[in-house]
């Protein structure tokens, strides 16, 4: 990591980059990336679909000359979302959860924003030629197939299973892999949790605005008995029309802060147990060879210990690594969702006020109509 | 208002002429039938049609159209009957006015406006508090039933103190009703409707289940039945009524017996046979006044919109319910995420998250109970009595009926006064004579009857719209209260939060 890196540093800076506007066609998304470049004021602008993500992940992963790669805890790239019509919301919702409420799009491109910012920021990883080139080339880099990267997500076989509960030599290792095993299941649950929130919320703000029609269809001018029951009739119905929309704010606010937070930060977890499982599969080929070594005969056994020095090598290099990484992503992690908290609280507040000055303001015109 | 009530025994007791022969005791049975048999008075908007000699018996207990072949007996009903139901039992009220109204006629309905402007004054001042609570569970099993306590507390004079309280149990308010609606309603008045009575709901109070939905439901009776006494109350005759002040302030009350009526469905069948016969007979009705066909108009499109509003606000208060479960659901997940987390800082702050998220859970819940005791028991309680102000009407229709048939029998008679006038038998002659005496007789009472109830139900729905207005008004301010109370608890717990959240390093 340190010194033989021949890559360029990243033209643009890590804060700047934002997705400013998505544009939908049929079945595909198109991202308008801008970023500002480190040594002039001149911007750039460029456009891009899922693919050319998923083709910068996917570099990322095989990067060469990079030591101890399997040792980094990657950005987690959101899944790609299907606009399709076909897709009903549930699917959407199934795949992306956070990440498919709002309005166009707008907390899925986030989070996309948030990947970039995080990759461009990563000491190691802004690096990568494939980041500046995602960053400002005109053409796309999409296009080129190729290099798969060598991870795979964690599958769900037996055996994978096994691997992942296989005992650590290091204490240090141990104690993260249980820590990470307990946050990354309590966070996907209270991500899921507020995502329940969240919908029933907007569920109760449509209530609210079937309510608030159906008491406008009460009005009849009939004489003036009638009218005077309409007017209180279309009072109820602007009171529960503000309900409709506090609720929708509130859902709103819910979303864009702590939403997409606990969203980041499940999805991150998973990206760190992804890293540790990787660390204790080399762990267990280490160990595999150790075992293969002793037991080898005289004639294999110079080969063999060659074989199982450069093993070890890669391991402790991966764990090096991956200690760096660990003590990085758990500052990092604390001071993102201390952004989002202390944003949602603010929003939050704000609402509360603006509301209870609004019920404030209709109470008070009751009271005063009315005591005529 | 005495005179109302006095009037009734006047009629009892001054009947004077005795029955007489033959003719004229069937002349009784067919004025008690018309009365009385809601079938008779369509029969006789069949016989009101020229030509048509269908007559009838009835007393037919086989008369397919009879409106109450299939109601039920059992649980009682929300909406007045259109036949109200005789209450049995000792009464210290008068009996009801039901018919035989042969005597010469006596000024008792007749109000002066001077009065009417007055009761107006004094339902808004009215100064009488009604509560209801302290629901106990009386007895066990299938036999027990709760007892509520009806505190009454008043200056007013009729009360014989201040401050009363007795124990009633559900039947007893049924019971209650009945009486009222035996006396009132045929006269025009808007009697309120008893609350609901609920098999479901009541056996799972009775099997003793103790969980939430049985306390729910004894509350949710409770306050019906609060609210059902003081809108009874506010109506100026009811208030006077001796069977309301024995029911606010006896000890003792005869256990109401025949709160057999009808049940919901059994009514609502009963109602809509009702409305096409009175359709049927509406169209015979010659509407002299616009205002009552667009009165009536006015209540079924109401209706229909009232009905409508209860199932949106019910929508309303199932999703506020299902935000509560849902908070109450992540508070639980952001405090087992504050357990698993190291640092102190967040561990604390996202302890701090589930707590608010609790009590933001409360909150909910309250604003839950407030979407539905005020509102959506209100819209409830509207819907019911819109059935009520509706089977008035039918009442102005039934005694519009009435008159028309004494015309017809007056009618009847002269044609066979004018026959006898040549034969030569004089008896009947006079006879027949001293008949259409005694029909001109009904005919005029008939007529002011009908006068009568037109105006009361004037007055009575001019009254039933000011409340409403006002019913309304107050609860949207509550309402509101209820709003601008959650909106400042939550603003307190926010910046409660705030510093925890900044206080991350």
């Amino acid at each position: 990591m340190e010194g033989s890196s021949a890559e360029a540093a990243l033209s643009v800076s890590a804060n700047s980059i934002r997705i400013t506007d998505v544009t939908q066609d049929g079945d595909v998304l198109t991202f308008a990336i801008a970023s500002q470049k480190l040594n002039s004021s001149a911007g750039v602008c460029v456009f891009r679909m899922y693919e050319d993500f998923d083709w910068l992940q996917q570099s990322l992963f095989s990067e060469e000359n990079l030591p101890g790669l399997q040792g980094i805890i990657f950005p987690p790239l959101p899944s790609k979302a299907l606009p399709s019509q076909s897709n009903t919301q549930t699917k959407a919702l199934k795949q992306l959860g956070f990440l498919a409420l709002g309005q166009d799009w707008q907390s899925y491109c986030k989070a996309l924003e948030f990947y970039l910012q995080q990759v461009a920021a990563h000491p190691t990883l802004c690096k990568c030629k494939a980041l500046d080139s995602f960053l400002i080339n005109s053409e796309s880099p999409g296009k080129q197939r190729g290099r798969k990267g060598i991870f795979n997500r964690l599958s769900q076989a037996v055996e994978e299973m096994r691997k992942e509960s296989h005992k650590d030599v290091d204490n240090f290792f141990q104690n993260e892999r249980n820590k990470n095993t307990n946050l990354a299941a309590s966070s996907k649950v209270a991500t899921e949790k507020l995502l329940d929130v969240v919908m029933t919320e907007q569920k109760l703000a449509v209530a609210c605005g079937h309510f608030a029609t159906s008491l406008h269809l009460c009005v009849n001018q009939d004489d003036a008995a009638a009218v005077a029951f309409s007017k209180v009739c279309l009072k109820l119905s602007d009171v529960i029309e503000a309900v409709k929309r506090n609720y929708e704010k509130v859902a709103s606010n819910n979303l864009s802060t702590l939403g997409l937070g606990l969203d980041l930060e499940s999805r991150y977890q998973e990206s760190e147990k992804e890293m540790l499982f990787r660390r204790t599969c080399k762990l267990i080929e280490l160990e595999t060879v150790k075992k293969g070594t002793e037991k080898a005969k005289a004639n294999k056994r110079e080969v063999m210990e060659a074989f199982q020095k450069a093993v070890e090598k890669e391991f402790n290099l991966i764990s090096s690594v991956a200690k760096q990484e660990i003590e990085r992503f758990h500052s990092s992690r604390v001071k993102v969702l201390k952004t989002f908290l202390i944003g949602w609280c603010e929003l939050q507040l704000n609402t509360a006020k603006e509301f209870a000055e609004l019920y404030s303001q209709h109470l008070e015109a009751c009271r005063n109509m009315y005591s005529e | 208002m005495s005179e109302d009530r006095e009037a009734p025994a006047l009629l009892g007791a001054a009947h004077t002429d005795p029955p007489e022969p033959q003719d004229a005791e069937d002349l009784f049975v067919s004025v008690a039938c018309v009365t009385e048999c809601p079938e008779a008075a369509r029969l006789s908007a069949e016989d009101l049609s020229p030509g048509s000699d269908g007559h009838k018996d009835p007393d037919d207990p086989d008369d397919p159209d009879d409106l109450f072949a299939e109601a039920t007996e059992e649980v009682s009903l929300d909406s007045p009957e259109r036949q109200p139901i005789l209450s049995d039992g000792p009464s210290p009220a008068i009996t009801p006015v039901t018919p035989v109204t042969i005597s010469p006629r006596l000024d008792v309905f007749d109000r002066s406006l001077d009065q009417d402007d007055e009761e107006e004054e004094n339902r808004d001042t009215l100064d009488i508090q009604i509560s209801v609570s302290d629901p106990e569970k009386v007895g066990d099993g299938m036999n027990a039933f709760m007892v509520y306590k009806v505190t009454t507390k008043t200056s007013l004079s009729i009360f014989s103190r201040d401050e009363v309280c007795v124990k009633r149990r559900f039947s007893d308010f049924l019971g209650l009703h009945s009486k009222l609606a035996s006396k009132y309603m045929h006269m025009g008045f808007i009697v309120p409707p008893a609350p609901e009575k609920s098999i479901v709901g009541m056996t799972k109070v009775k099997v003793g289940k103790e969980d939430l939905s049985s306390v729910e439901f004894v509350e949710k009776r409770r306050s019906a039945l609060e609210r059902y006494l003081l809108r009874t109350v506010k109506h100026p005759a009811l208030l006077k009524d001796p069977d309301v002040l024995q029911f606010l302030e006896s000890s003792e009350l005869p256990r109401a017996v025949s709160t057999q009526a009808l049940s919901g469905a059994g009514i609502l069948r009963m109602v809509n046979k009702a409305a096409d016969a009175v359709n049927k007979m509406t169209i015979k009705m010659n509407e002299s006044d616009a205002w009552f066909e667009e009165k009536q108009q006015q209540f079924e499109n109401l209706d229909v919109q009232l009905r409508k509003l209860h199932a949106s606000v019910e929508s309303l208060v199932c999703h506020r319910k299902e935000l509560s479960v849902n908070t109450a659901a992540f508070a639980k997940s952001a405090a087992m995420l504050g357990n698993s987390e190291d640092h102190t800082a967040l561990s604390r702050a996202l302890s701090q998250l589930a707590e608010v998220e609790e009590k933001i859970d409360q909150l909910h819940q309250e604003q839950a109970n407030a979407d539905f005791y005020l509102i959506s028991e209100l819209l409830g309680d509207y819907v019911r009595l819109i059935t009520a102000v509706r089977g008035v009407f039918d009442q102005r229709m039934k005694t519009w009926g009435k008159w028309q048939d004494a015309q017809l029998m007056l009618q009847r008679k002269r044609e066979a006064e004018a026959k006898l006038q040549y034969a030569s038998k004089p008896e009947k002659l006079q006879q027949a004579r001293d008949e259409i005496r005694e029909w001109e007789g009904k005919v005029q009472q008939g007529e002011r009857d009908f006068e009568q109830i037109s105006r009361n139900i004037r007055r009575e729905v001019g009254q039933f719209e000011k409340e409403r207005v006002k019913d309304f008004r107050v609860v949207i301010m509550k309402y509101l209260e209820s709003l601008v109370h959650s909106q400042q608890q939550l603003i307190k717990y926010w910046e409660a939060f705030l510093p925890e959240a900044k206080a991350i390093a």
